[in-house]
């Protein structure tokens, strides 16, 4: 039954970072996509945002009622990234959906952009600091340290800034691949090819850089990385992955490619998932938070799981009949 | 500041901001579903306008909403952990069955706002219905969450842990139907007549105009009765407090000693050194009556309770008067408009009529707010009513207070920004809907 929850936590968080991720990526995007961006932007995210939101909630749902201690520490020693975060997802959703509706076009869709982009970058880079303050095993709960020792070292550090713009860059990567399929026009098209190979490039460079700047803390997640067979079974298909990609890139195939990213991307956290299990939150003193023991009575997760199972046999068929009415009638090749 | 004080001021900030709109996302679907049908049936113009104007601003309203109701799943833990570290795995399943429910209305909703030209007509209503059901359906359990917080069962509290806990019995915890019953009951009252009443405004400009009047037909029918069936839900809920929450019940009415039998007090400003009410109209009797139903019942006083284990009597009193004076108000237009507009057809084209709904604008929304500071304040000074003290839960991160001014000033931005949207989106109507422009009768 545990095995089965934490699954599904995991199943959340992959989409939350494959559809959320394509969300916020395409706010990161839309900087260098030229005029039109904001049109094809627009039209791709609108009708699904809200729903590819919900996997983060989910994801927090289950944390707080099937494993409390791990939402409540976090709360307590991360409180000012969350607080970033949430100011962010609140000013994206808010100015990406003002700007999508207000009627007049002057001044004020010009600032609405500005809060979109602005909180669609900042909000995975804190995403990706809250994480790598949870892998790091600063965060402490025994208030013994200053403010500083407490609440601000455990995420403000060369590493979890690291993790954070590998995030935002990760992101940027699934949202330029997918909006490859979402450009009407050849020309654009090719721009979202050149954009999805700078932010690929970026991707890669922050993932070696976090595991460099790991060592320099005296993270050793090089070491951890090479004892888990997932792990390095994973990170091998994801490179080998890499150049099928760009060879996608010369011949766009929007399934292919959505795909092809797709895999990489849930190759890449399970790789991650298989070092940290079963650790949610690595803490100073060493008595980390794992799934073991944090896990809420038995009782609690049947009836989560019960409500899991029943919303999950609800929703994906609800999600496979949004994404196949917005999402199917655009050519499936994108060489035309 | 105080550091409870902050956390429980950003509390109330963030849900007394979501709350609002999460009666627009539980009502305007129906709405909008009901015009849409009505056009199916009729073919007439006027009611698909009406349902896409409307979903146009269920979009603003829905999508701040949804990150709104996401702040405050993580406040919980931000401000509370101590609260949520215990209650999760309680009443966490009510929040687990709210997720399944969002999640499928903000699917549903999506299929409505963008597949207009994309579905077969009908599947396309069938999806506003879906949106509202699940809308109400996830307000309902997110109520049931509160009313465990006030009713609190399906667990043993021994030695500050719980055991055997049993999320079922927590889910359908005493309060959680009178609760529910209320808040839907709300949320309808407060959205119709706050739609009725902008529409009412705008035909005052122009009373032939076809589209307003349609919509104020169509939000004061539902208006009315939600609001007649009001003050019934309200009697259930004083009865249940009566029981499980005397001190709340005495709080709100600012009786200081048990009495028997208890005069209803109305108005009046509560004086806790005196131990009574100043300047107060007193019915005699009448709350016993309302509380027990009986005129000689004895009603418990705050006296019964220890002064740290009082709930604000001010507050909440006051709270309360304005939430039944309002909710009387409400209730006393729908019974007129559900009485006269049978026999009297021109009952919209008078001046008097129109502005008096136009003033009811904001007021179920004020009485919202006012019922959730009469369901939260009369519950202090406990989180969780008799087992945990909200003092014992706050967050132990000092500067609290800088989250509280930082999410003030975002709401407080957004809120002027979506009054100036609105503001445009209404300016637009004549422009893109045919049947507002239409002035023959």
């Amino acid at each position: 039954m545990l095995q089965i929850i934490i699954i599904i936590l995991g199943v959340s968080f992959i989409l939350y970072t494959l559809l959320g991720g394509a969300d916020f990526g395409a706010g990161i995007v839309e900087t260098f996509a030229g005029k039109k961006g904001e049109k094809i932007v627009s039209k791709a995210i609108a009708p699904v945002w809200e729903a590819n939101h919900v996997w983060l909630i989910l994801a927090i749902v289950i944390l707080f009622t099937g494993f409390p201690l791990v939402y409540s520490t976090i709360s307590v020693a991360l409180h000012i990234p969350l607080m970033v975060i949430l100011i962010g997802i609140v000013l994206r959703g808010s100015s990406f959906t003002f700007r999508h509706y207000d009627v007049a076009n002057d001044k004020s869709h010009a600032y609405y952009t500005i809060f979109f982009k602005a909180s669609s970058f900042i909000t995975p880079i804190f995403l990706g600091i809250t994480l790598g303050a949870m892998m790091l095993g600063d965060i402490s709960l025994e208030n013994t340290g200053s403010f500083y020792q407490q609440y601000i070292r455990p995420w403000y550090n060369l590493f979890c800034l690291t993790m954070g713009f590998f995030s935002a860059s990760l992101f940027g990567y699934i949202a330029a691949v997918f909006l490859i399929g979402e450009a009407g026009y050849l020309i654009e098209q090719k721009r979202y090819i050149r954009i999805s190979k700078i932010f690929l490039f970026l991707t890669i460079s922050m993932g070696v850089l976090v595991f460099v700047v790991a060592e320099l803390q005296q993270h050793h997640l090089f070491n951890e990385f090479f004892q888990s067979g997932i792990s390095l079974v994973s990170f091998g298909l994801v490179v080998l992955l890499t150049p099928v990609v760009y060879y996608l890139f010369s011949h766009p195939n929007t399934v292919y490619l959505r795909a092809a990213i797709s895999v990489q991307v849930t190759l890449i956290m399970l790789g991650w998932f298989a070092i940290q299990f079963p650790i949610l939150v690595y803490e100073r003193n060493g008595n980390h938070l794992t799934f073991y023991n944090t896990q809420a009575p038995t009782a609690t997760l049947h009836q989560l799981l019960l409500a899991l199972f029943v919303g999950l046999l609800l929703v994906i068929p609800a999600f496979y009949f949004l994404f196949k009415v917005f999402k199917d009638n655009k050519g499936q090749n994108v060489n035309h | 500041m105080d550091e409870l004080l902050a956390a429980r001021l950003q509390m109330a900030i963030s849900l007394g901001w979501h709350i609002v709109f999460a009666c627009i996302g539980m009502t305007m679907p129906i709405l909008m579903a009901y015009s849409e049908w009505k056009w199916l049936r009729t073919k007439e113009q006027v009611y698909i306008d009406l349902a896409k104007a409307w979903s146009k601003g269920v979009a603003i309203f829905f999508a701040v909403g949804a990150v709104s109701g996401t702040v405050l799943s993580f406040e919980l833990g931000l401000l509370f952990p101590v609260f949520m570290e215990h209650a999760g795995p309680i009443f966490g399943m009510p929040f687990s069955w709210e997720g399944t429910a969002f999640f499928v209305e903000a699917i549903a909703l999506g299929v409505f706002l963008y597949g207009w030209d994309r579905l077969n007509k009908w599947v396309h209503w069938l999806s506003g219905v879906v949106v509202g059901v699940s809308g109400v359906l996830s307000g309902i359990f997110v109520v049931s969450a509160n009313a465990w917080m006030n009713s609190p069962s399906g667990f043993t509290w021994e030695n500050g842990k719980a055991s055997n806990i049993d999320p079922v019995a927590a889910m359908f915890n005493d309060a959680w139907f009178t609760q529910a019953l209320h808040m839907t009951l709300a949320a309808f009252v407060a959205t119709a007549f706050a739609v009725a009443g902008v529409h009412a405004f705008l035909l005052l400009k122009n009373k032939q105009n076809e589209f307003h009047k349609t919509a104020v037909r169509i939000a004061l029918a539902f208006g009315a009765v939600a609001a007649f069936l009001q003050p019934i839900s309200g009697d259930i809920s004083a009865k249940d407090i009566a029981e499980r929450q005397p001190a709340k019940l005495a709080a709100l009415e600012a009786l200081y000693h048990t009495s028997q039998p208890a005069d209803l007090v109305i108005g009046g400003i509560p004086n806790d050194q005196e131990e009574r009410v100043d300047y107060a109209i007193h019915v005699p009797g009448f709350l016993s009556f309302l509380a027990h139903g009986d005129f000689d019942a004895e009603v418990i006083g705050l006296d019964q309770f220890p002064k740290d284990e009082r709930p604000p009597v001010l507050i909440t009193h006051i709270a309360f008067q304005i939430m039944v004076g309002i909710g009387f108000l409400l209730a006393f237009a729908g019974f007129l408009y559900l009485v006269f507009s049978a026999r009297w057809k021109h009952m919209l084209s008078k001046t008097w009529w129109l502005w008096f709904i136009a003033c009811l604008t904001p007021l179920g929304f004020i009485a919202v707010e006012a019922g959730w500071t009469v369901t939260e304040v009369g519950r202090q000074p406990w989180i969780i009513h008799g087992i945990m003290k909200t003092k014992d839960a706050v967050s132990p991160m000092p500067g609290l207070q800088y989250s509280l001014y930082m999410i003030s000033v975002v709401y407080l931005l957004l809120t002027l920004i979506i009054i100036g949207l609105m503001r445009r989106q209404i300016a637009t109507i004549e422009t893109y809907y045919p049947s507002a422009r239409n002035k023959t009768e």
